[in-house]
């Protein structure tokens, strides 16, 4: 396989097998599941089979232009340390996925999980294979987003979306800060690719900007690899399911931090200011967590500490000025990896089948789950760094490296014993997880009876555990090669020489794991007391909690600060903020005049015409009137609102704008059905004088308001009229008038803009009209009307109670209005013929997809009116309105994804005649098919709003006779009470 | 003919600003109609207003601003009555809802308190 699709297809297949998974039913765990193994283990068979390319030196590199102008490509570049980190995602992301399917309940939306855990698995990907450190500063951001969707999978608890928004906010932080600093260090180089980076050591040290660059993206890695003094996050993400903290918090997530560590070791270590910061960093993360581990009753919380605790080992080894330092780094990646990934399952087997993890309530589990507890057991001793396993090895190289760091500061005399210090105590809370969960009588209480998980389950722990006794007994042969690959494209021809094996003989090292181990063993005997007391926290250290320090940040920031300046530039009364925007305009038209001046136009007016001054008389009346009455008449605003719109209807046909006319016709009648549905959910308001508050401000109110509407309504005269007599812009009407039949193949200017030069738009507008329909609907099937609207209106009540039959016949509506209902019925074919008749010749005369549409949603919301909503719906029961809106979307859409499979730009338009037998030559325009496509849309978002609001009179009858008959109810108890 | 039709624009923008600031949410709803058709009608007569020009090309013509009216701002406006009426029903929805949840229509969701 070519380099450049492999890299490709490595990137890309999570992603698109995490929408796949999205895709499955809620419930399909297997499937989902299956979906997920599948992907990861193509991942990675593809990272193997990129093996023999980076074993023998070499970089598979793919590069696709993406902002050429400024010199960013998007580029995938996999080294051998790129490679193995690769390898670590995707072959850890297998193990989780298998131990995933077992450990999830069925009754979890699992594919949602799997969905988040390949895509975070894609994100990660593409962190350790970017080629381009933009690119690197995205995808980095993607897994904070991803890790932000996983942690706070189980969203209804409280702790898993307070842990999801904490670890957002620190990491993404983080990431923004990376992002600066790799913009200034892409400054520094002049290129934003890896490879120019790598190779520039020098310049980049040597720089004056290097210092803040180094800040920024040590904030961005310290972050995510959780060290102090952003270490609370981590702790709190365990609200996560333990799949995921298996998956982040061993492999992944907080490997990111230390793998941009030692990515851009060779190029910004080496300084005191790296040694200060890193080096210091990783010395109090390694103490501290390890000191805070032992205190926790968490299984989960104690690997929590326990993994800042490792990740500080390794920062601190790559904060040192040694190469053997960064190989010692590397390697305790890896073994950190296998060691903690297992351990992390091992807990959540154990809260899977006993229902806890408190170390508290859990005790002699070794004989009810043996075989468990033998894999913990290992692991655990791994994480210790007992001799024979893979924690060992890497723990000796640490220490050698603790003897022998050199730096200007006197610092470093100490940290041999810090680093005993921090392995006692990593001893001590390995002790605690084993001997506490596993060792001692057998458990009472515990939720479940427990037992051994199921041999799938275990098996990712049985690999892992594997692993860590493999490069343990065996580290040259196993782990070898692929830490050698690495360490040669970090470094170069600089790999220093260093002896990975068990046995080094007696040496100081040695002597100090010893004594490592045996305090470790004493300080764990030590504090017996003080765990059986069951005491929460660790002694000393307990009021520098991080986490109350960061809600307390984020209360300030997010309520008091926001309520404050709220306070002070905000208000959430509507009115003023209303009133403020049209005082702002009125100034901002004012200033312009008043800086430009306002000279008289260049055109003469034309004469006045008497009929239509007439019916502006008219239509001003009626906006005056829709503007006094509309608060206690609203039926009489509204009518005259329509009046106006006829008007306006009036004024388009007047100035030769017949495909305008039309439309506003037909949207005037919807408009107006809606509002009309609308009313009978407003409360009643009768003017009751006083009501207003004191007479005096109600009139000040209205006369400030008053002014501002004349203000704002002279305005827009005085504007119009300067516009109107002045020479319009030709700009493009000229063009879309010349093209129109030559290249659109339409007479109707206007039609051939909306579906053909300017279709873009018109697309972009259907969508709209669409996702307001859907809102609407939405927003209508949670509808609650307010009490006071739930019973009949009076005029329903009264003609109820007047008719003889009563509500019984099936179409009462249809019964008093006989002579209309007929009429309708038989309107609705010819009005169907008149919608046809407006599609069809839409391209050439007026008419169109958006008038057609209109006309058809009038007819059948008619037939509605008049015949009642049961009875229409029997009979138009084919008119579904989301099919409608979908084929609308599928076909304009279509029609414009057609154009590109002709090698065309989206959306270019076709248009040919035909010969037709009878009918004769016909222009057929591919825009026709977008039309109808528009036509469809308008036809089912019309009438997916209409009919949704007319429901609610159905539901809200239903509901007030619910409601009567559950207070009859209720009264009857009460009698029944009372006669007792 | 330009001075009545930006009388009307101006009637209509004014009704329609007068209603925005009041406080009983069907007014706001009539207001931003009023309102829209006084912007609708603005963006139209940007294109000058044109008594008897011809819509429509004759088959095979090419058309220029001379003989025809501007197709710019006609489609413009189209587009904005089809939106303008989807807004309108959104808006009501919402204003709906929001009285069914508050019990008032005051558009803040909760009377003015004195």
């Amino acid at each position: 396989m070519p380099e450049a699709a492999l890299l490709l297809i490595l990137l890309s297949l999570p992603f698109a097998g995490a929408v796949a998974a999205g895709l499955l039913p809620t419930h399909a765990r297997n499937a989902a599941a299956a979906l997920a193994g599948v992907v990861a283990l193509a991942a990675l068979l593809l990272v193997w089979a990129a093996y023999p390319t980076v074993s023998a030196g070499g970089v598979l590199r793919a590069e696709f232009a993406w902002m050429p102008s400024l010199g960013l490509n998007f580029t995938l570049r996999m080294d051998g340390f790129a490679w193995l980190f690769a390898g670590l995602v995707t072959g850890i992301g297998a193990l989780v996925v298998l131990y995933a399917r077992y450990y999830m309940a069925e009754d979890d939306p699992v594919p949602r999980f799997f969905a988040f855990l390949l895509a975070f698995m894609g994100a990660m990907t593409g962190v350790v294979i970017s080629g381009n450190l933009v690119q690197l500063a995205f995808f980095w951001e993607l897994t904070s987003l991803f890790s932000f969707m996983l942690i706070g999978y189980w969203h209804h608890t409280t702790a898993a979306r307070d842990g999801a928004r904490m670890a957002l906010t620190v990491t993404a932080t983080g990431g923004l800060a990376l992002f600066a600093g790799v913009l200034v260090l892409g400054h520094i180089v002049g290129s934003y690719e890896l490879d120019a980076v790598l190779a520039a050591g020098d310049r980049i040290r040597q720089h004056p900007l290097y210092l803040p660059a180094l800040v920024l993206i040590l904030l961005g890695a310290l972050t995510k690899s959780a060290q102090f003094p952003f270490h609370f996050w981590l702790p709190n993400a365990m609200a996560a399911p333990t799949p995921v903290s298996a998956y982040l918090h061993s492999a992944t997530l907080v490997k990111a931090g230390v793998f941009l560590l030692a990515r851009l070791w060779p190029v910004m270590a080496g300084t005191e200011a790296w040694f200060l910061i890193v080096g210091t960093a990783g010395l109090v993360t390694m103490l501290l967590g390890a000191y805070v581990a032992i205190f926790q009753n968490d299984l989960k919380g104690l690997l929590a500490y326990s993994t800042i605790s490792h990740l500080g080992l390794i920062t601190l080894l790559l904060g040192l000025d040694s190469e053997l330092a960064l190989v010692a780094a590397v390697f305790h990646i890896l073994n950190h990896a296998a060691f903690k990934a297992s351990l992390f399952m091992a807990a959540g087997i154990i809260d899977h089948e006993t229902g806890t993890r408190d170390i508290r309530r859990l005790s002699g589990l070794n004989r009810s789950m043996p075989f468990t507890g033998r894999l913990a057991l290992v692991a655990a001793a791994a994480m210790a760094g007992v001799p024979l396993l893979n924690g060992f090895i890497s723990k000796e190289m640490f220490f050698a490296e603790a003897l022998s760091a050199e730096a200007p500061l006197g610092l470093l005399n100490m940290l041999p014993f810090a680093a005993m210090l921090g392995s006692a105590f990593s001893v001590a809370y390995s002790l605690r997880f084993i001997h506490g969960a596993f060792f001692g009588p057998d458990p009472v209480g515990l939720p479940n009876t427990p037992h051994e998980p199921d041999t799938w389950m275990r098996f990712p722990v049985e690999i892992l555990v594997l692993t860590c006794i493999g490069v343990g007994v065996l580290p040259a042969a196993t782990v070898g090669p692929f830490l050698d690959l690495a360490m040669r494209s970090v470094l170069g021809d600089d790999v220093p020489y260093y002896s990975l094996s068990v046995w080094h003989g007696l040496n100081l090292p040695l002597l100090m794991s010893m004594v490592a181990l045996g305090g470790g063993v004493a300080l764990y005997l030590l504090l017996q007391r003080r765990f059986r007391s069951g005491i929460e926290g660790e002694p000393l250290l307990r009021r520098f909690e991080g986490k109350r320090i960061f809600e307390r940040a984020m209360v300030f920031l997010s309520w008091r600060l926001a309520r404050r300046l709220e306070g002070i530039a905000s208000t959430r009364r509507l009115q003023p903020q209303l009133r403020l925007i049209v005082v702002v305009a009125l100034l901002a038209g004012g200033l312009a005049v008043w800086v430009r001046g306002l000279g008289p136009g260049n055109l003469p007016p034309s004469a006045v015409d008497p009929v239509l001054a007439l019916v502006w008389v008219v239509g001003g009346a009626c906006a005056l009137g829709a503007a006094t009455l509309a608060k206690f008449h609203r039926l009489a605003a509204l009518i005259l609102a329509g009046g106006v719109g006829l008007a306006v209807c009036i004024t388009f046909v007047w100035f030769s704008a017949p495909d305008l006319a039309l439309t506003q016709l037909t949207v005037e009648v919807v408009t107006t059905v809606l509002l009309l549905l609308g009313l009978r959910w407003l409360p009643k308001r009768i003017q009751i004088p006083g009501d207003g508050g004191p007479e005096v401000l109600t009139h000040a109110r209205r006369t400030r308001d008053l002014a501002l509407a004349v203000g704002a309504g002279g305005g827009m005269a005085a504007l119009s009229y300067a516009v109107m007599t002045r020479t319009p812009p030709e700009l493009l009407a000229q063009d879309f008038l010349a093209r129109a039949y030559t290249e659109g193949g339409g007479t109707n200017v206007v039609n051939v803009t909306l579906v053909d030069f300017r279709s873009f738009d018109t697309l972009g507008e259907i969508f709209v009209v669409a996702a307001v329909a859907l809102a609407t609907y939405a927003l209508l099937r949670r509808f609650r009307p307010a009490p006071d609207s739930l019973e009949p209106p009076v005029q329903q009540r009264d003609q109820l109670s007047a008719d003889p039959v009563g509500p019984t016949t099936a179409r009462p509506v249809a019964d008093w209005l006989l002579v209309p209902f007929t009429l309708t019925r038989l309107i609705f074919p010819v009005m169907a013929l008149v919608a046809a008749f407006l599609l069809l010749r839409g391209h050439d005369l007026p008419g169109g997809g958006f008038s057609a549409g209109m006309v058809v949603a009038i007819a059948v919301i008619l037939q509605y009116m008049v015949g009642g909503t049961a009875w229409t719906e029997d009979r138009l029961a084919w008119l579904r309105p989301r099919i409608w809106i979908g084929t609308g979307l599928l076909l304009a859409a279509g029609t414009g994804l057609a154009a590109p499979g002709f090698g065309r730009p989206f959306l270019t338009s076709y248009f040919d005649y035909l010969e037709l037998p009878f009918i004769g030559k016909v222009p057929v325009a591919s825009a026709f098919l977008f039309d109808i496509g528009v036509f469809a849309l308008v036809v089912g978002a019309t009438l997916l709003m209409l009919v949704a609001l007319a429901h609610q009179s159905v539901r809200g009858r239903r509901a007030t006779s619910q409601a009567l008959a559950s207070s009859a109810r209720a009264g009857r108890t009460q009698v029944a009470a009372g006669s007792d | 003919m330009e001075l009545v039709v930006s009388l009307a624009i101006g009637v209509l923008a004014g009704s329609g600003v007068w209603l925005l600031l009041r406080p009983r949410t069907f007014q706001v709803t009539i207001g931003l109609a009023l309102l829209s058709y006084a912007v609708n009608l603005f963006i139209f007569s940007t294109g000058g207003l044109r008594i008897g020009a011809d819509a429509i090309l004759g088959q095979g013509e090419v058309g220029t601003l001379a003989a025809f009216t501007d197709p710019v701002p006609q489609a413009l406006v189209l587009t904005a009555i089809v939106i303008g009426f989807a807004t309108t029903a959104l808006l009501l929805v919402v204003l709906l809802a929001a009285r069914g949840l508050t019990g008032t229509d005051h558009v803040d969701g909760r009377e003015r308190e004195r």
